[in-house]
């Protein structure tokens, strides 16, 4: 097979890039910025370029790169991407120079190692993009935790610990039933194969043929695994205490990277491995994703402070984009995949301008603000694009990926029923109350702390050229979406007619 | 010009960036006033051309689609963003931009010297560019995307005072509560789009109207699909039960309460129902709801008008309640005559909340009709025209609003029945006593208001020219629709050039049932009457014997309460739904589920397995005897087990 070492690359620039940052003398902390800034860049511009080589047309993986890692167990250093993990390589390059960039002045403290571990923690969420050899993909999925520990656990805020022991002790949980999952399909291809494979491609073909009972626990530690990450309601409450302890990057990747990492499992693993036990347990699986829409809406509404505010909506909307994936229809899924984007834009702007307010005042909580309006004008409207490309305002980005899911999943043969959609469109009037109220009470009215006149200043240079690019996608996804939605349309009716060739359903 | 029609959309649009981006460098008033107003002219200008362009077109040839790109497409979902220029979106815009474009004209003096003039000026041209997607989409996304866009102004625009009190909050409470109760709406219009992509599978209106001709679909699903899209619509266009936001609506400069809140915005859903025509009238049930809601909304919202004091409340509920009128047409199936009515009172209703907005300009912001009186010296051209627009919208013959409400209630009586007849009558009635109770108060009585800090005034030119030019509409706007039993069976030009709109509905309708001229005119008579008597009386009430509306509010003391605080809606909804919802969501599930239960269980393993490890721990003692020993028992043990089990 003809190799392709473009996605090598992709992943050895934050290699090479983390170990010599670590070359780098600790005094020299706008080099190690500049550095880091750069490597990043780069990383960026490869992903552009395989953007431009990527073939639409093709549902394959494409840029296929294997070498044999481990023989005797036919594990091997396999990537490769298609259109729905593309978008998210994309998304990974795009906001970590972002955030990079936004920490310029927030990170002072062990700036080497912070520098270190943004770089080693895309190594980890490009690995788990591109991987196509299930013992690679653990690796990645394992490794992107221990940056991550480090980041909110070292540069977080007050019980920082507490959250990050939290969020890895939840996750590790889901990733061990995941690893005996594993190990489980490889020992059990052999039997169908004749040989242990971690091969993604070839499990393909291996997985929809386990026996029913089996395929459902293997489903549910896969599933399991990925909820967590997602989170799934109940699964999510180590998201809101990660969010507020993390530092903004921290927050940034978190919430616009790491939770897609979920997402992604379930379309890349879950729907295509275990066909079977996806459709029986969509409709299940999709009452949950409803009820996870409502409740992180209305818990949202409740929040007085304004990160746990942001955190909580992110439970909303990823219960969006579960719903559209297990809805099962082309545009539900097309939907579900944009809206990852999406949410990773609209809520990373909104992680990065909560820190704009918190590195001028340090504080968070809402009561603090008011009336900022007329103290930084500028900072209000960006807040206020933020905020409508969070409620999908139409023209936006969101519009398009809820717009999608719901009407996907309102036609899905797999759901069969309205209730799915009519629940969930109720999601988009909540979106709006805990948008606007929070943006009301902080924004507008009458300046109600006289510190905030003194302490706070309006967005300068660094931070518009941070929050512009993201502007521009948001828009650019709102008003043209067709360029990302021709990425994805072959993937996805190529994991379609993986579910559908094995159970017989209806797909459209 | 047909072809160049996305011009009237960017144009705008442009106006927007342009004001938006650099307008507070511009510092200058004119030009930022004349970026503003000038996109909007030229729209309307573009418009007209187009309109002349459709007309010269043979009548089966003026349907025209404009395609820029496609949208958003996956699977068989298509939306391409493509404008549909045909005589009902031409009949929409032109009242769009044109009576647009006077309330920016207007809006260069009623916002003089507000530091937030460029920003007023982007967010009225944004509106624009919302509600020429809104009227001009050719398919229901784009119709949504317009829809929110303009709920998006409406936002922005109430709450454009953001620091400022309104009544119990603030303006930006009222702002949030008409995105909110809209949004509710909107959940309706979203369903119905989706029950319309599932069932015809396409969500552009050539298609799906033609499907829903030829397809055998169930009356069931058509009653759904137009009950959800009247929800969507009783959220836009302030219908009972989600009114509440409209009245609030009036935090917002004067001039948008014209434009938006009266001329504009809330006629969308309005123009909704009637570009569904077809799908509404394949479903009798909903039609009747949407008659009797607006029936309901049209008497009650004037009811409550009776007893406001506060100018710009009055109008906003005689809004709501000529709203209703034009669903009661809809309902009734006369959707030509609620499109008129729509126009007309674009009119009238834009001049009397311009005329308000002059008014309170010249009294020093003061918005209570109490302390006015005899304002009509002051203001010369402000009083004559909002006069003009009060017998306008009271129904006196010869004016514009006699000819649209005249055709409502005579098919309201043709398809509805004689309640129906009786009950709009009965809304006309009160519709000429409080307008005429607001100008007595206003302009005629006792002079109220305190002479030494309060000097009343005539607002300049750029406002009343405006005034002027509306005024003017309000009389002879109605000659285009005069009825047919005046002027014959192709005498109403306005429903003949609607017509082919409205034809595949009307032909599933047909019930128009026949009546004599005699009678229509019978009915006619009895409503002018009526509300001539009304006007009389409530100049007399008002100008002459005040004692009377002070006896009849002690008298009825209780209905005048109620009529006072508006039924208790607001207060019924702020119990019944609003408190619930945020007690609930803080207290159960925030603090007692998330907190105490979920991270209860989490933490509870944690330290579970914590403790445990504690027991577990003490065998690890670092003694190396210890060891020796636990070994030694160890390997006795299995010896043992081995010899057992040979």
């Amino acid at each position: 097979m003809e190799q392709n070492l473009l996605l090598t690359y992709l992943l050895l620039t934050p290699i090479i890039g983390s170990v010599l940052v670590l070359f780098l003398k600790k005094e020299q902390k706008q080099l190690i910025r500049l550095f880091g800034l750069a490597v990043s860049l780069v990383a960026f511009v490869v992903s552009l370029v395989v953007y431009f080589e990527f073939n639409q047309a093709n549902p394959q993986f494409q840029f296929i790169h294997q070498v044999i890692w481990i023989k005797s167990l036919n594990i091997s250093y396999h990537v490769g991407v298609d259109g729905i993990s593309l978008l998210l390589v994309l998304l990974t390059t795009f906001l970590t120079p972002l955030t990079l960039l936004s920490s310029w002045k927030a990170i002072e403290k062990n700036l080497k190692m912070f520098t270190f571990s943004m770089l080693f923690l895309e190594v980890g969420m490009l690995g788990v993009f591109i991987s196509l050899d299930l013992f690679l993909f653990y690796i990645f999925w394992e490794a992107m935790l221990i940056p991550m520990y480090f980041i909110i656990g070292i540069w977080g805020g007050e019980r920082r610990i507490y959250a990050a022991v939290k969020f890895f002790i939840f996750t590790m949980f889901g990733s061990l039933l995941m690893l005996v999952a594993i190990i489980w399909l490889a020992v059990y291809a052999s039997t169908t194969l004749g040989y242990f494979t971690t091969n993604l491609i070839e499990l393909y073909k291996v997985g929809p043929t386990i026996p029913h009972q089996i395929q459902t626990w293997m489903f549910g530690a896969f599933f399991l695994s990925f909820a967590i990450k997602v989170p799934l309601f109940p699964l999510h409450t180590w998201l809101p205490d990660a969010h507020v302890e993390a530092p903004t990057a921290g927050s940034v990747i978190l919430a616009g990277v790491l939770l897609k990492m979920g997402t992604y499992g379930f379309v890349r693993f879950c729907l295509p491995l275990f066909p079977q036990s996806s459709v029986q347990f969509a409709p299940i699986i999709s009452v949950v994703a409803v009820i996870g829409i409502i409740y992180g809406a209305l818990v949202s509404m409740a929040q007085t402070d304004m990160k746990k505010l942001v955190a909580y909506s992110s439970v909303s909307h990823l219960g969006f984009v579960v719903l559209g994936i297990f809805a099962m229809t082309v545009e539900s899924i097309q939907g579900a995949v944009i809206q990852m984007i999406n949410h990773g834009l609209s809520t990373g702007a909104l992680f990065l301008l909560v820190g704009v307010l918190y590195e001028r005042t340090h504080r968070r909580d809402i009561a603090f603000y008011g009336g900022i309006a007329k103290l930084v004008p500028l900072y209000s409207t960006v807040l206020m694009i933020a905020t409508l490309s969070s409620i999908g305002l139409p023209g936006l980005n969101g519009f398009v990926g809820e717009f999608l899911i719901l009407i996907g999943s309102f036609k899905s043969s797999v759901l069969n029923s309205w209730w799915f959609t009519i629940f969930a469109a109720t999601g988009v009037i909540f979106a709006a109350v805990y948008m606007l109220w929070m943006y009301q009470r902080v924004v507008f009215g009458e300046v109600k702390n006289e510190a905030l006149k003194h302490e706070l200043t309006d967005m300068n240079l660094r931070e518009m050229i941070v929050i512009v690019p993201i502007f521009i996608f948001i828009v650019w996804i709102g008003v043209y979406p067709n360029m990302f939605l021709k990425l994805t349309e072959a993937s996805t009716q190529s994991i379609l007619q993986q579910v559908g060739t094995f159970t017989g359903n209806l797909l459209k | 010009m047909i072809n160049l029609i996305y011009l009237t959309v960017l144009l705008p649009l442009l106006g927007f960036l342009i004001n938006g981006l650099i307008g507070r460098k511009i510092k200058n008033e004119k030009v930022i006033g004349i970026i503003g107003s000038g996109t909007v002219g030229i729209a309307f200008v573009i418009i007209i051309l187009a309109f002349i362009e459709t007309l010269a077109l043979p009548v089966e040839n003026r349907s025209n689609t404009v395609e820029l790109f496609t949208w958003i497409s996956a699977a068989g979902l298509n939306i391409k963003f493509a404008y549909l220029v045909d005589q009902l979106s031409l009949t929409m815009s032109l009242i769009v931009t044109g009576v647009g474009f006077l309330i920016h004209v207007y809006s260069i003096g009623y916002m003089h010297g507000d530091k937030g003039f460029w920003r007023f000026f982007a967010y009225l041209n944004l509106f624009i560019f919302a509600m020429m997607n809104l009227v001009l989409g050719d398919n229901f996304v784009v119709l949504f995307l317009g829809w929110e866009g303009v709920g998006l102004c409406s936002y922005l625009l109430i709450g454009f005072w953001y620091d400022r009190k309104f009544e119990k909050g603030t303006t930006s409470q009222a702002a949030k509560k008409a995105f909110v109760v809209n949004r509710i709406g909107d959940f309706g219009f979203l369903l119905g789009m989706f029950l319309i992509y599932f069932t015809f599978d396409s969500l552009n209106f050539k298609e799906v109207f033609s499907r829903a001709e030829s397809f055998p679909v169930a009356e069931l699903t058509f009653g759904l699909i137009a009950l959800f899209l009247f929800i969507g619509a009783a959220g836009k266009s302030a219908q009972i039960p989600l009114f509440v936001w409209l009245p609030d609506a009036m935090a917002g400069p004067t001039p948008v309460s014209a434009l938006i809140h009266a001329a504009t915005m809330v006629t969308a859903g309005v123009y909704m129902v009637s570009r569904a025509s077809i799908i509404f009238a394949s479903a009798p049930a909903v039609m009747m709801i949407v008659a009797v809601i607006g029936l309901v909304t049209a008497i009650m919202a004037a009811s409550i008008g009776l007893v406001q004091n506060d100018i710009k409340k009055v109008l906003a509920y005689s809004t709501i309640s000529q709203l209703g009128y034009m669903f009661l047409a809809a309902g009734v199936g006369a959707f030509s005559a609620s499109i008129f009515h729509l126009m007309t009172h674009a009119f009238f209703k834009a001049l009397l909340f311009l005329g308000a907005g002059s008014v309170i300009h010249g009294m020093h912001e003061e918005q209570n009709i109490q302390k006015y009186g005899g304002l009509k010296k002051y203001m010369p051209k402000t009083y004559l025209t909002f006069f003009i627009a009060t017998l306008a919208i009271s129904g006196v013959p010869g004016l514009s609003g006699f000819f649209s409400k005249d055709e409502i209630l005579w098919s309201a009586y043709a398809n509805g029945g004689f309640v129906f007849w009786l009950i709009g009558a009965i809304t006309a009635m009160l519709t000429a006593f409080y307008m005429f109770r607001l100008v007595s108060l206003t302009f005629y009585s006792k002079e109220r208001f305190d002479h030494h800090h309060v000097h009343p005034h005539e607002s300049p030119a750029v406002m009343t020219v405006p005034l002027m030019i509306l005024a003017f509409l309000s009389v002879v706007g109605g000659y285009i629709g005069i009825p047919k039993v005046f002027s014959g069976e192709h005498g109403n030009l306005f429903e003949g050039w609607l017509e082919p709109i409205y034809a595949p509905a009307l032909a599933k309708l047909a019930t128009f049932g026949s009546h004599s001229h005699l009678e229509e005119i019978l009915l006619m008579a009895v409503s002018v009457a009526a509300a001539l008597s009304a006007i009389y009386f409530s100049l007399y009430v008002y100008t002459k014997k005040l004692q009377i509306a002070e006896n009849v509010s002690i008298k009825f003391k209780g209905i005048y309460y109620l009529l006072w605080n508006k039924y208790f809606v607001d207060e019924v909804y702020e119990a019944a739904v609003v408190e619930p919802i945020q007690k609930g969501s803080e207290k159960l599930l925030w603090k007692i589920f998330d907190v105490k239960i979920i991270d209860g269980l989490a933490n509870g393993v944690a330290s579970l397995v914590e403790s445990g490890s504690g027991i577990i721990r003490k065998i690890q003692t670092g003694i190396t005897q210890f060891y020796a020993v636990v070994m030694m028992a160890g390997i006795a043990f299995a010896l043992l087990w081995l010899i057992l089990s040979l």
